[in-house]
């Protein structure tokens, strides 16, 4: 049991006031003794990974005699980062929120310090990737929890069956079903996608990676820039985006953006995963959602979906990582609770269960977690999912980074990096006359 | 007499009062009817208007009050001057077709025998009808990069198939037709209402003055016409600089930001971006503009109805 166990004081608190009101109302109202708790979830789209999650925290609110109150909060429309965004200002809501990649940076101050729950949790189940840490820690301080729902990595989900007759590549060879990569999948670099995106597209089967303004395309851009070694911004905030590895970026992107569908541009984060279910696309970059659709709609299609790590580029094989996080506001009034909850959901035993619970779409941030059995398990085609958690020959990234917090998270929601692509693919702009433009938004993003 | 003077000048006066007093009860009476919604306009506008007034002149954490930096902040940025620029356009130019095409509908609306007009002022109405949030979702479809079914008719048809939003010029067409499509019923009901109540004798004195269609349609009609085209117009640009779903769904502001509109780009930086002091102030800037359009369009439309009114009198 973890030191978040509800307090004595705050159980005899709970306790005295229960026997209070038993005595004025004449009923007992023992049961909660430790108070409400209120908790928003992220409504995952996986048939049954809600109840999962649901069993857990009902297990540690009987145990610990509290009050839950459960709400699951879709992602679509924007349902959650509404609900966010509103109980920030009203400051009043939920107890514990789910928050994903940027959100515990943009409300840190609001956000009540989990540095405590943290060292604990990290003490058994070892690091995080460090997209979690630099996400979840933006001010040196934890200010949420990692969640193992919703957390996906980005690489690519190609079929094997294209690429292996038009572009002469066994990605099984590569990533094979039934143990680790091998020494073929050193071949697989950003160069040997291009050479396949071209030989695919002639075929008739572009790859589908978009080129909007959505997470699925800023994500996917966002690798490639950090496998050239572009950052638009280093550490210490100094733009930095004007060099020669943000033109060689660039040069690149504009190459590959040839051979993907001309009108990738008005791409969002659904384009892709229709683009490979209709059997139309060699290669898109998601997490399992598409193939897991196609397993209920194109069964022929996602029988033939291989996921794998991303490309390697001159500054080594970056994987787009996208976190969820477990936050609890400062203006929760019972901050005691929601700590000993998340650190009930934090446990290995507790994470195995919900990434089997998701089919094997849920990646936790913790690095020992990577070796459940559910991803060597899925299926068909069986071993689709072997490759699709962190491998150790890749960097886990998001794009943006290493950028400070607040100007990262501009950087990503604006989508400067598509956007520069963009400009220079459709709008004929020069690549020094695009950089010059994202120094100008850049700028703008510095505002305190 | 004079005595018989004295007691009707009381009883006037005893009146007036009772009079008075009458008016008065009812003007309380009318006010605390009235008060559930100055109430719920008080909540629901009011105050949402100040507090985005407050936020507005706060730093991105919303730490300390900057006054108008944000303002002079956004004027310097290229995006901001593109946003605009759109907003104008998809305004201006929606609210142009909009009107143009309901005034054409309501003429052939009202011209159409008093039996089939209900069933065709219900069909055309329907656009308006449906939620805009659904509609334009059936138009995405329609649109869809990959799998545009206007593209199909087209390729159907032996034509190339249009980027519909994958273009920015395009996309902007795209976005400004769907609100046309939306908007143009409610600019035709109108039109339609105030058709109707035009007199037919003012059209048949202008028969016997040997005026021409052309000529009843620019002397008779559009005057007669004038203070309610002024208020629609009024009213949807005011609704169109405020629009949301229909950019949002359809481009999402894409691509290059070429299709941004003023609520699409606030959302954009104030929720998405969570920079809520600038998203307010995007918000913000169309309001004393349409502010002072609305007090100008309004006393045109007050003065007219006067005049109009000492016509009848």
């Amino acid at each position: 049991m973890t030191k978040w166990h509800l307090s004595r004081r705050r159980l005899l608190a709970g306790a005295s006031s229960a026997a209070l009101a038993g005595s004025v109302y004449g009923r007992a109202r023992g049961a909660y003794g430790a108070g409400k708790l209120s908790v928003g979830f992220w409504d995952h789209w996986v048939p049954g990974a809600n109840d999962t999650l649901t069993k857990l925290a009902r297990q540690w609110a009987e145990k610990e005699k509290v009050d839950l109150t459960i709400d699951y909060i879709p992602s679509q429309g924007n349902k959650l980062l509404l609900t966010i965004a509103a109980e920030a200002q009203a400051r009043s809501g939920h107890d514990i929120l789910a928050m994903n990649t940027w959100l515990p940076g943009s409300h840190a101050e609001r956000l009540e310090p989990v540095d405590d729950v943290m060292r604990e949790v990290l003490a058994k189940n070892g690091p995080t990737n460090p997209v979690v840490e630099y996400l979840g820690k933006p001010d040196g301080h934890w200010r949420a929890v990692p969640a193992t729902p919703g957390s996906q990595m980005k690489g690519p989900a190609s079929r094997i069956d294209l690429l292996k007759e038009h572009a002469g590549i066994d990605i099984l060879a590569m990533y094979p079903p039934d143990g680790p990569a091998t020494p073929a999948a050193e071949q697989w670099t950003w160069d040997a996608l291009l050479a396949a995106a071209e030989k695919c597209h002639k075929a008739g089967f572009p790859f589908g990676i978009g080129l909007g303004t959505t997470s699925d395309s800023v994500d996917t851009w966002g690798s490639l820039f950090h496998a050239f070694g572009a950052r638009l911004v280093d550490e210490k905030g100094d733009i930095v985006v004007n060099s020669d590895a943000t033109r060689a970026a660039l040069e690149f992107a504009k190459k590959l953006a040839a051979f993907l569908p001309g009108d990738a541009i008005a791409w969002d984060d659904g384009s892709n995963n229709r683009w490979l279910i209709s059997g139309k696309g060699a290669l898109i970059f998601n997490p399992p959602s598409a193939w897991a659709v196609a397993k209920r709609d194109a069964p022929h299609v996602a029988e033939k979906v291989w996921h794998h790590p991303a490309p390697k580029g001159p500054k080594g094989r970056f994987g787009p990582y996208l976190p969820y996080y477990w936050a609890i506001w400062s203006f929760s009034p019972n901050k005691s609770a929601a700590k000993s909850l998340l650190a009930h959901l934090s446990t290995r035993e507790a994470a195995e269960q919900l990434v089997a619970a998701s089919q094997g779409y849920d990646i936790p941030g913790y690095l020992s977690f990577n070796d459940f059995k559910t991803w060597n398990e899925e299926g068909p085609p069986r071993g689709t999912l072997r490759h699709y958690p962190p491998t150790e020959d890749q960097i886990l990234s998001i794009a943006a980074a290493p950028a400070p917090h607040k100007i990262a998270e501009q950087i990503y929601n604006q989508a400067t990096i598509t956007k520069m692509i963009a400009r220079i693919v459709q709008g004929g702009d020069s690549i020094d006359k695009a950089i010059a433009w994202a120094e100008s938004e850049l700028e703008g993003f510095m505002r305190g | 007499m004079a005595q018989a003077a004295a007691i009707g000048g009381a009883f006037e006066e005893r009146g007036a009062s009772r009079g008075g007093g009458l008016a008065r009860r009812r003007a309380r009476i009318a006010f605390l009817l009235c008060l559930p919604l100055i109430l719920l306009v008080l909540a629901l506008v009011i105050y949402p208007a100040f507090y985005s007034l407050h936020l507005a002149t706060l730093n991105k954490s919303m730490t300390r009050f900057v006054g108008l930096a944000n303002f002079a902040f956004l004027f310097k940025r290229e995006t901001f001057w593109m946003v605009v620029e759109q907003s104008v356009i998809f305004a201006v130019g929606a609210v142009v077709f909009k009107a143009l095409i309901g005034f054409v509908l309501a003429h052939l609306v009202h011209r159409l025998p008093q039996r089939g007009q209900r069933a065709w002022r219900g069909m055309l109405l329907v656009p308006w009808v449906i939620p805009p949030a659904m509609s334009t979702l059936v138009w995405w479809w329609m649109y869809e990069p990959s799998y545009s079914a206007l593209n199909w008719l087209l390729a159907g048809m032996g034509f190339a198939p249009v980027p519909w939003l994958g273009d920015p010029y395009w996309a902007r067409f795209a976005v400004i037709l769907v609100n046309v499509w939306y908007g143009a019923p409610f600019f035709m009901i109108m039109y339609l209402a105030a058709l109707k109540s035009v007199p037919a004798e003012l059209y048949e004195s202008a028969e016997i003055d040997g005026a021409n269609a052309w000529q009843k349609l620019i002397y008779v009609t559009l005057p007669m016409l004038r203070n309610i085209i002024a208020i629609t117009v009024l009213f949807s640009l005011i609704v169109t600089f405020a629009n949301f779903d229909i950019v949002r769904i359809l481009t999402a502001g894409g691509p290059r930001d070429m299709t941004h509109v003023f609520a699409t780009w606030a959302f954009k930086l104030g929720i998405e971006s969570n920079d809520i002091p600038l998203g307010a102030c995007v918000s913000l800037f169309m309001f004393p503009i349409l502010g002072i359009a609305a007090v100008f369009i309004l006393r045109d439309v007050h003065r007219r109805s006067r005049e109009l009114a000492g016509v009848a009198a």
